[in-house]
């Protein structure tokens, strides 16, 4: 007996109780309904989420110096003043896992311009680097600062679209002066917007400029002293002890250039706040933060069993955290979604049931015909395949409706997914094998002459 | 040429742990071209031989030689294949497949021939045969816009379907009233003749068994006497062994 022709008889024998085999079908209708709209909307809140990570430089690693204590009083992270730029240098020297490092110093001021004011979220102090660790090197206007203003300690910045709008109203700000803490800087470039990154903060509320200037001549200070609020508190304002406050303030005691000559002192280093760095992909992070490890250990002489003076975070982490939170949504979802293609499947036997024993006489005759055991096997689990089939086709339909119009009521993001599309057909298939043998099984193992005998 | 040969028959059937013996020892020989009415009170039976003949049932002993091959040890689907080539099928009951045209009710066996026709060459077949019934106008009518004869008519066009040189028909007659019954019994006659298919009828009705060469009358499982063709009612009572 040739497929179509089974096909063609299953086909005949569902149009002969039309609603019994809509009504028959409609669990199954639902439950593949259900899972390709989960898939779908699944889907499309994992890629959403993707997108938004990686916006806010995915595989970055953030590497900060570890906290001090003193008489079992922990300070804070950032309060020892172990990091160092060459710490940076030599993590990217090092790690091969590594696809580019900046140290970062961190100021909070007041910026002026003209008779307008902003109080940016953050002034980073970078290197040129800090633009490709953030996946932020193409500008929206002018160029980026370069190694030389870096070394220099030149007094250039690169402004985000927040700042752009606060202080110049739609003005382009390449080639104005801005003043940081009474410090002019020219502005030589306008980063591209960003908007808010994941926990809310605008990331175009900054203002990035080279570290050496932020460090020496606007702050003066680290993270070490500025965590313990009570410095942070005079900092900015003018006291009288202070006479002239836009002086950079040096960390070290002014020595002359007498006394410099006289007993030469060793080069001290410089502390920063904090070293970005971004791993070659996703992949490469765990892998990073090993290397990293390895190489801070060493420069900063920690013993084997020694606590690290440094804390290494990954975005990953959270990317992680985040995107396992979905999947086990979606897949609490989609188990929802599979019992109810189980109990779809069990309407299916129950009714293939009924329709065995109603078509009792049927079977009989075509036994006697010459219909062989396994060709009433195959002609009624085919009738159930084409019945799951049917259901799942609809649902196809059904569950991608129902996802389009998630999208355009709801606005929430959504993604076609064919992988689902073409699992929930072979589940229906399977759905329509696995509860249809049973019955069909059954049809094939009647006596022709019980059958037509059967009232 | 002996068409179908019937040695030893015997039916047991198993009733827990009671033997009941259906059918006690059955010879029998139709040849080809025969006309035989199977007749006898029920639970004589001849039901039970009609199953035999028909392989829908295989025998607890004796052997079965249909169209030289011995058939009363074949496996179930070997029998079917063979129901299928060689044995046409008439119920009492019509069985028609509802909600389902004339021509495709007929042309319904020939889904399980190993021989592949094509959707056409087997609607033109099935027409042909509802052609020969007398149906060529009712070829897209389902069974419940049909007269009882007229279903006969058609479910006799489909045991014709595959040329079966046999015929078994069970009681067709008995859902029909006497004028259709005379119809169907006269096509019975005209295919014997004509097309010499052998037809074997299963009745409890003389008048029926009356279109028949041959009687072969049944009593309690073994053959109580054969007649041959003669007027009608003559045979009820049976001539003698």
């Amino acid at each position: 007996m040739k497929v179509y022709t089974t096909a063609r008889t299953a086909f005949r024998a569902l149009r002969r109780n039309p609603m019994r085999a809509m009504l028959t079908t409609l669990g199954i209708v639902i439950g593949v309904g259900a899972v390709i709209a989960m898939m779908e909307i699944g889907a499309g809140s994992s890629a959403a989420l993707k997108k938004t990570i990686a916006s806010m430089g995915a595989n970055v690693l953030v590497i900060r110096p570890g906290t001090a204590s003193s008489g079992g009083i922990t300070f804070g992270s950032g309060s020892t003043t172990t990091m160092t730029p060459e710490d940076s240098q030599a993590i990217l020297r090092e790690c091969p896992s590594i696809r580019n490092a900046t140290p970062m110093v961190r100021a909070r001021a007041q910026v002026v311009y003209g008779n307008r004011n902003w109080v940016p979220n953050a002034i980073y102090g970078v290197t040129p680097a800090y633009l490709d660790v953030q996946d932020w090197s193409i500008l929206a206007e002018g160029d980026p600062f370069s190694e030389r203003d870096v070394l220099n300690g030149n007094r250039v910045c690169l402004l985000g679209q927040t700042l752009v709008r606060e202080l110049f109203e739609g003005e382009s700000p390449v080639g104005k002066e801005i003043r940081i803490k009474n410090i002019a800087f020219r502005v030589i470039g306008v980063l591209t917007p960003k908007g808010a990154n994941m926990m809310g903060l605008d990331q175009d509320d900054v203002i990035i400029a080279p570290w050496t200037t932020i460090k020496y001549r606007v702050t003066g200070l680290s993270l070490a002293n500025t965590n313990q609020s009570a410095v942070a508190a005079t900092d900015s304002v003018n006291t009288l002890s202070n006479l002239y406050p836009t002086t950079p303030r040096s960390l070290y005691p002014e020595r002359s250039s007498i006394q410099q000559a006289n007993n030469p002192m060793p080069i001290r280093f410089a502390n920063i706040d904090q070293v970005m760095a971004a791993a070659s992909n996703a992949e490469e992070i765990s892998a990073a933060i090993e290397q990293i490890s390895l190489v801070l250990r060493e420069r900063h002489r920690i013993r084997p069993g020694e606590p690290d003076d440094f804390i290494i975070r990954d975005m990953a982490e959270l990317t992680r955290t985040l995107s396992t939170t979905t999947k086990l949504m979606t897949n609490l979802l989609l188990a929802v979604a599979l019992i109810s293609l189980v109990v779809g499947g069990v309407g299916i036997m129950n009714i293939m049931l009924v329709s065995v024993t109603e078509r009792t006489r049927e079977i009989g005759l075509r036994m006697a015909v010459g219909a062989r055991g396994r060709d009433i096997l195959r002609q009624f689990l085919v009738e159930a395949v084409v019945l799951c089939l049917t259901g799942g086709a609809m649902g196809i339909v059904l569950g991608h409706g129902g996802s389009l119009l998630v999208r355009t009521l709801l606005n929430w993001p959504v993604e076609t997914s064919p992988s689902a599309i073409a699992a929930s057909v072979l589940v229906s298939a399977g759905v329509g094998i696995i509860f249809g043998f049973y019955p069909a099984w059954k049809a094939s193992r009647l006596d022709p002459i019980e059958a037509l005998r059967y009232e | 040429m002996e068409l179908i040969t019937l040695r030893g028959i015997e039916k047991t059937y198993q009733m827990g742990d009671i033997a009941v013996p259906v059918l006690k020892g059955i010879s029998l020989a139709i040849r080809q071209g025969e006309l035989v009415a199977l007749t006898g009170s029920s639970g004589s039976g001849k039901s039970t031989l009609m199953n035999i003949l028909g392989c829908l049932d295989h025998p607890s002993t004796g052997e079965y030689w249909l169209d030289g091959q011995e058939v009363s040890r074949l496996s179930t689907d070997e029998r079917a294949l063979l129901r299928n080539r060689k044995l046409g099928f008439v119920f009492q009951s019509f069985n028609l497949l509802a909600r389902t045209s004339a021509l495709e009710n007929v042309a319904m066996p020939l889904s399980y021939t190993a021989e592949h026709l094509s959707d056409r060459a087997a609607r033109e077949r099935a027409a042909e045969m509802l052609a020969r019934v007398g149906l060529a106008d009712r070829l897209d009518h389902h069974p419940s816009q049909l007269s009882g004869g007229q279903q006969q008519r058609v479910a006799i066009a489909r045991a014709l379907i595959n040329h079966p040189p046999v015929l078994f028909a069970d009681e067709p007659t008995g859902n029909l009233d006497s004028r259709t019954s005379e119809e169907v019994l006269q096509m019975f006659e005209r295919l014997n003749i004509e097309d010499g298919i052998t037809i074997i009828m299963v009745t409890h009705d003389p008048k029926v068994a009356s279109h028949a060469q041959r009687v072969i009358r049944m009593d309690d499982g073994v053959i109580l006497d054969e007649a041959s063709s003669g007027g009608p009612g003559r045979e009820s009572k049976g001539g003698g062994a």
